[in-house]
């Protein structure tokens, strides 16, 4: 049964082009037991203030559009109720760590760049004519990935990780995992291509394994298992040079 | 990002997990006084014991193990993380595993040296 209310959110106002600096702007939002945090800011557009500027699309935790600081933590703002955050008021700000481009609008770009930087798609190991047919895998090798093919690039990593607030150049979690999702994947060949931005001081080198990368993810990615695990395969692949090769002559 | 690990209790606790690194570094040069006192002869190792027993030696003791206890305690929350999958029989260990079995092994370990110790001293 939804109990109609009325909740104070602060949302962090910046238009870059209007404002020298964020400020907190409040707004008074009728809410219901079933409401997001997301409807509630839909509230304030549509009934209040038409220029506030917000990303969303699906609603429903898949989409990876709105995240955002909810009283202090990354979170999407689909899949958190209103309801829990009584009595308020409810802190809104843009992701942490990444610039602003207006009101909750966080640019993507840097993020972008670096995924792509990490070749996120399968390099197969072996090619296969089509008459060969497909590449088959078992459940066991599928598994070895597959938790890391749920990213669904929304950057609350990225917001949670405070070596990537100290240092922007970190390639950071969630590209991290998704590396290491292909690297895991049996039937990828790929893994050559990928180890120099592995093995990079921004590679997995700068997380310091604080872990709340995993903790706030709403996929249960787990990128920090990602990127610590990377660090032995790193080092393996730095000492093992210095083996000769199997036959051959050191 | 000035003091950024006062915004969240999650961090808190991780500088606090970092921080018993120190405490295994203090114990470790204790011991490390000790070898060398017993490599000076027996006087020297004398006086080790009975500075050891000094109300000082005994709070830093009950601090370190405080902290040792920590340190294993989170040690093995944050194992899970750092290793690669885990299987057996087929199908992946889940984490809260892992990290039972280490707290498990870390108490045993713990009471077995505890036992031995009781052995040579008496």
């Amino acid at each position: 049964m939804a109990e109609p209310g009325t909740i104070e959110i602060q949302v962090l106002r910046y238009h870059p082009e209007r404002d020298e600096a964020p400020a907190w702007q409040s707004y008074q939002v009728p809410f219901t037991d079933d409401m997001s945090v997301l409807q509630g800011l839909q509230y304030i557009k549509d009934e209040i203030d038409g220029t506030l500027s917000f990303r969303w699309s699906c609603r429903m935790a898949i989409c990876g559009s709105c995240g955002m600081m909810v009283n202090g933590k990354p979170r999407l703002s689909c899949a958190t109720f209103l309801r829990e955050l009584q009595p308020g008021p409810v802190y809104i700000e843009a992701l942490a760590h990444l610039p602003i481009e207006r009101d909750l609008v966080v640019s993507v770009d840097e993020f972008v760049a670096k995924l792509a930087g990490v070749k996120p798609y399968l390099i197969p190991r072996e090619q296969r004519s089509l008459a060969q047919g497909e590449y088959p895998q078992t459940p066991a090798q599928l598994e070895r990935f597959e938790q890391y093919s749920a990213c669904i690039n929304c950057m609350l990593c990225y917001a949670a990780c405070p070596e990537y607030g100290l240092n922007r150049d970190f390639l950071g979690p969630g590209v991290l995992a998704l590396l290491h999702r292909y690297n895991a994947d049996s039937r990828d060949g790929g893994r050559a291509q990928r180890m120099p931005m592995l093995n990079a001081e921004e590679g997995v080198w700068t997380c310091m394994a604080v872990g709340y990368c995993s903790e706030v993810c709403p996929k249960q990615v787990d990128p920090a298992n990602a990127v610590n695990q990377n660090k032995v395969v790193s080092a393996m692949d730095y000492f093992l040079r210095f083996l000769p090769r199997s036959g051959g002559t050191p | 990002m000035r003091g950024w690990w006062r915004r969240d209790p999650f961090f808190m606790r991780y500088m606090l997990r970092e921080t018993t690194a120190l405490a295994v570094l203090a114990y470790a040069l204790v011991l490390t006084v000790g070898f060398v006192r017993l490599a000076q002869g027996e006087a020297a190792w004398d006086g080790w014991l009975a500075a050891l027993r000094t109300p000082w030696a005994l709070l830093l003791h009950f601090v370190l193990l405080a902290a040792m206890a920590l340190h294993a305690y989170s040690w093995f929350v944050i194992m899970p993380k750092t290793m690669p999958m885990m299987f057996v029989g087929g199908r992946r260990v889940a984490g809260a595993v892992i990290t039972r079995a280490g707290w498990a092994a870390a108490v045993l370990a713990a009471l077995a040296l505890y036992a031995l110790a009781r052995r040579w001293l008496s």
